[in-house]
């Protein structure tokens, strides 16, 4: 999957940064859209959609797409995110993680501790966040179910995307944080001195066998 | 739909005050339904239509006498029959009047996203503003009644507006107009409820014991309320709710949900913030590429 091209290493492909990008740009409307009903100081959010009536009708169809693109993503980072003895014991040093002493954490494979929780966070909320949505898709499918139904997927949907909300907020401020991030999603590739530091099992894995030059 | 009054005392997705906080002094009204009276003759059914210009699909017999089969974007009230056999061994028939209740506390419009969809006014009355609707259906799953119905034609929740528009000129609503037995009344909520209490004490007397006003207390009370010759089992009328109250779900969902996760959403964005400022960046730098590149020239 990674490999080197010319002194930098690539991080991620093509089509996996345009499937990142496509999701998360449904996660942005998604966010805006949902917020806007979720709370009356944000209705008029709804304008940026063309009014309320068009919010509610287009919110449940970029969920859908954003639920099937993520699922291709997830499908492609899921044996990276596997949880190792590592992880936990990067887990319990958080307060290195903070303050940017990497030199105190144990190597670091392709996915830090931090980045899999937030994965599988991902995965949770937006299986819920699908499930719950389809149940309160009134045009489609309210009728098929029970009003208490309804009213727990609601609670359910908002609660869910509360989280995935304040978990994609840290997605964001880490990559800002921990700088050459978003030049791999942009770019695709990160420099080896990058890869040294922030993921050095992963570093050692793709760059196995190879001779600089 | 009028977008201006100032009988407003109540708004969907409104945290500001409306006009009514200076004071409502007419009084509130209350239409009194006496099951105890009604013939099921459907009368209310057809002045609503005819009233509120609507003509729901005709459909097919289901067995009984309930027709339409249910309320509807075009049914906003429905005689409900049902047949109950008391202890005695008689058979009772309780028809009812279903249709939007007017609760003081409506779950509707706690339920409701769009600002000004669902209104109540200081009369009491609980009215859906069309213009405002955005379709989502979250006054059906808000309402503890089952009343309203979004339209499969323009995708909008309908329910009966008490005929508000009459009652704002002086009228009644048209189902109370058109009952030819007096089984429905209308008037302030006051006189509605010493009426029921006659008739309470009529019925009691003739050997309804458990004869009673339906003004449901969870709900803060109705503005749609019925004698009952039966008030201990409301639900033998077509199962109307026991203790209809607004569902704890809804409650929390829209009630103490709404600013703690837009406070923790905002806390989440101002930690990443100050720590930026705090703590810094993580940047790989030139010692780092240095032992990237040693490390590489190490390996066989």
């Amino acid at each position: 999957m990674s490999s080197r091209t010319g002194r930098n290493i690539q991080r991620y492909a093509a089509t996996t940064r345009i499937n990142h990008w496509i999701v998360a740009i449904s996660f942005v409307l998604l966010a805006l859209s949902g917020l806007s009903l979720f709370h009356p100081a944000f209705f008029w959010l709804t304008n940026l959609f063309g009014g309320g009536p068009w919010t509610r009708i287009l919110h449940p169809f970029i969920g859908v797409g954003m639920v099937a693109a993520f699922a291709l993503l997830a499908r492609e980072m899921w044996q990276d995110n596997t949880w190792q003895p590592r992880d936990s014991i990067w887990l319990r040093k958080i307060k290195d993680v903070i303050n940017n002493r990497e030199e105190n954490l144990p190597e670091v494979g392709r996915y830090n501790a931090g980045q899999k929780l937030l994965f599988f966070a991902m995965v949770a909320c937006l299986i819920v966040l699908f499930v719950s949505g389809i149940v309160i898709w009134r045009v489609y499918f309210s009728s098929l179910f029970s009003v208490r139904l309804i009213r727990i997927s609601s609670l359910l949907h908002a609660f869910c995307a509360f989280v995935l909300i304040c978990a994609i907020i840290i997605h964001i401020y880490a990559a800002i944080w921990v700088k050459g991030s978003i030049r791999a999603m942009t770019r695709g590739w990160v420099s080896p001195g990058w890869a040294w530091k922030h993921h050095r099992a992963w570093f050692r894995e793709v760059t196995k066998g190879v001779h600089s030059k | 739909m009028p977008l201006q009054s100032l009988d407003i005392i109540r708004r969907s997705a409104t945290s500001l005050p409306e006009p009514e906080v200076r004071g409502a002094y007419t009084g509130q009204v209350a239409k009194l339904i006496d099951t105890t009276k009604c013939i099921g003759c459907k009368a209310c059914q057809v002045a609503c239509m005819e009233w509120n210009d609507l003509r729901d699909e005709i459909g097919t017999c289901s067995g009984h006498y309930d027709n339409p089969h249910d309320l509807s974007e075009a049914s906003w009230t429905l005689m409900r029959f049902a047949e109950y056999e008391n202890p005695k061994g008689d058979l009772e028939w309780l028809i009812r009047k279903d249709g939007c209740m007017h609760c003081e506390d409506p779950g509707c419009l706690k339920a409701c996203p769009s600002p000004g969809a669902i209104v109540q006014y200081a009369n009491g009355i609980v009215d859906f503003q069309e213009e405002n609707c955005i379709g989502c259906g979250y006054c059906v799953s808000g309402c503890p009644f089952d009343v309203p119905r979004i339209s499969k034609k323009d995708k909008k929740a309908y329910k009966c507006t008490l005929c508000s528009d009459r009652v704002a000129v002086g009228l009644e609503p048209a189902c109370v107009k058109a009952c030819p037995t007096g089984a429905i009344v209308f008037g302030t909520k006051e006189d509605m409820k010493e009426h029921a209490e006659e008739r309470i004490v009529d019925l009691k007397s003739r050997g309804f014991d458990q004869a009673g006003l339906y003004d449901p207390a969870g709900v803060s009370g109705t503005h749609v309320m019925y004698v009952l010759h039966h008030a201990d089992q409301p639900q033998l009328y077509s199962d109307l709710p026991d203790n209809p109250h607004i569902s704890p779900t809804v409650r929390l969902w829209k009630g103490v949900t709404k600013p703690l996760a837009l406070f923790a959403i905002f806390a989440t964005a101002a930690a990443g913030f100050l720590h930026y400022i705090g703590v810094g960046p993580n940047e790989s730098d030139e010692d780092d590429e240095e032992a990237a590149r040693r490390e590489l020239e190490k390996a066989p």
